[in-house]
């Protein structure tokens, strides 16, 4: 009686082995079932989903303008302190005094891609990029300026 | 305390498995007392992965310590956010939209799924079957694309703020769950065929780590662990919250209290998951996806707290608010740290290749745990 449960005991287990090296045979005989993506070579191909959030971008125009009035509010709703904003003070052709941003800053180390200055920006004037290489060799080259040198605010925004 | 390394006054060997162990899932550290290969007493360690969330969140306004949560159970990142969701707008008294609400657990439920076969992959690989783990991962891959191309990341998503979600649904959206359910019902065969079926997998899980139903209790196991042994514990249907009431599906119950048990349980689950995104999948409304709130949440003064089901179990939010901007103090209840409670009287009498297949099944996930 132990014998023949230990003999139909290997039979049972080398069928089962079997059933499951079905699929395995399955997929080797269809290699064109396989979905890996050999990634460093795909680069040129390689597109990521348009809301992917990769690093935080400011939006120029092509007069190198952006919509950015340095309110503040994606500093303020930021979690970990990635965004700091350094006002000036602009003159303009009435001789007025006009708050205007003097930099952006943006501490790529630090920010873990939530979303929520993008949300809280009332002149969506920052978007979240694609891009999603950011390793460098040095610390202070993830700390970045946002606003291109020379850039202004765009008229009519408030 | 406890010896580190070397023989105890009985003569049983102490060795340390983790923190950095292929058998273990991340950081965590079991202290084994073993005679011969028997297992005598198991401790686990926490604390390599600690973050202090909860402190943190305390600094944080109601709309920005939600992205946290995504970093405890990565897994189930959404469903966690969801949780902490729910307690602000519990204590706001907002209104979410419906199509938000069917957006959440449409999303809530491809989380669990992916959860899930994430899981299969990671259980077969640690009782030595290789091939489950790609299986599991193309599938799941699937998921990740969906979610990332409507939510923006793939693993800390941090989709949902209070009072809805942070964007509209991806055009192509609901094409691609439909395609995803098609290719997971051909392919649930191929996993129940693959392991399921397998006699030397069955022969390594039952009767394995074995939990009475008053064990499971009496240390707080809830979700498939608790299920697996008869405690009937799904939030989902015991305290439903957005739009499950109104859903048809089972609570999956097993009595056997064994690794197996626990298995299969994820496996029913996965279904019955497929089975509410199918029931919601062609009934989304239009209409708005967030309801208007105010710039600046400031919760009434008083004491919140919402339970949500993850993949892994009940995951508990508790705010105490004094009125301001900032909660007073949070507290998540994870499920993973009660689950793992339970494993020292699960393991306890056998042999240690059982261990990998009690912890397997487990599905912990060390960054819950230690918050």
């Amino acid at each position: 009686m132990f014998i023949t449960n230990y003999i139909k005991e290997i039979f049972n287990g080398v069928k089962s082995l079997l059933t499951g090296m079905r699929i395995t045979g399955y997929y080797f005989v269809h290699p064109k079932e396989i979905i890996t993506e050999q990634y460093p070579d795909n680069r040129a191909t390689l597109k990521m989903a348009n809301r992917f959030r990769g690093e935080v971008v400011m939006i120029h125009n092509e007069n190198n303008e952006h919509a950015c009035t340095g309110c503040s509010a994606c500093e303020l709703a930021c979690p970990n302190g990635t965004i700091k904003i350094i006002n000036k003070f602009d003159i303009n052709a009435e001789g007025k005094k006009k708050k205007a941003i003097d930099t952006f800053v943006y501490h790529l180390e630090l920010c873990t891609m939530c979303n929520l200055c993008v949300i809280a920006c009332p002149t969506d004037t920052i978007k979240m990029d694609q891009t999603f290489e950011h390793s460098v060799f040095d610390r202070s080259q993830l700390t970045k300026v946002l606003n291109r040198p020379g850039s202004k605010i765009k008229a009519g925004v408030e | 305390m406890f010896e580190e390394i070397g023989t105890t006054e009985d003569g049983y060997m102490v060795i340390n498995i983790g923190p950095q162990h292929p058998a273990t899932h991340g950081v965590l550290h079991l202290v084994m007392t073993l005679n011969g290969e028997t297992i005598v007493k198991t401790e686990p360690h926490l604390g390599y992965i600690h973050r202090s969330i909860e402190k943190m969140s305390e600094s944080l306004t109601y709309r920005q310590f939600i992205y946290a949560t995504s970093r405890m159970d990565y897994l189930s990142s959404h469903i966690n956010n969801h949780g902490c969701s729910l307690c602000v707008e519990k204590g706001l008294q907002i209104e979410v939209p419906e199509r938000a609400q069917i957006i959440r657990v449409i999303m809530d439920e491809l989380t669990r799924i992916a959860s899930h076969e994430l899981w299969w992959g990671a259980m077969a690989m640690d009782l030595g079957a290789f091939t489950p783990f790609f299986h599991a991962f193309r599938e799941r891959e699937t998921i990740t694309e969906i979610m990332e191309e409507t939510c923006g990341a793939r693993l800390t998503m941090n989709y949902i703020c209070p009072g809805g979600v942070m964007a509209d649904l991806h055009p192509d959206f609901q094409k691609k769950v439909k395609s995803f359910i098609t290719l997971y019902k051909s392919k649930i065969n191929e996993y129940n065929e693959l392991v399921t079926g397998n006699i030397i997998f069955q022969n390594r899980m039952k009767g394995v780590g074995y939990l009475s139903k008053e064990d499971a209790i009496s240390f707080g196991c809830t979700g498939p662990v608790g299920r697996a042994s008869g405690v009937s514990c799904d939030i989902r249907k015991l305290y439903p919250y957005e739009v499950y009431g109104k859903l048809q599906f089972d609570e999956i119950l097993e009595t056997a209290g064994d690794s197996f048990a626990r298995y299969m349980v994820r496996i029913h689950e996965m279904n019955q998951s497929i089975r509410i995104i199918e029931q919601l999948i062609d009934n989304i409304p239009d209409g708005e996806f967030l309801a208007k709130t105010k710039a600046v949440l400031k919760l009434p003064k008083g004491e919140f707290y919402q339970r949500v089901e993850t993949a892994r179990g009940e995951f508990g939010v508790y705010i105490v608010s004094e009125g301001g901007t900032t909660p007073y103090r949070i507290k998540y209840r994870s499920p993973g740290f009660s689950n793992l409670s339970a494993l020292p009287t699960m393991v306890k009498g056998s042999k240690i290749g059982d261990l990998i297949a009690a912890m397997g099944t487990l599905d912990l996930v060390i960054p819950d745990l230690d918050r």
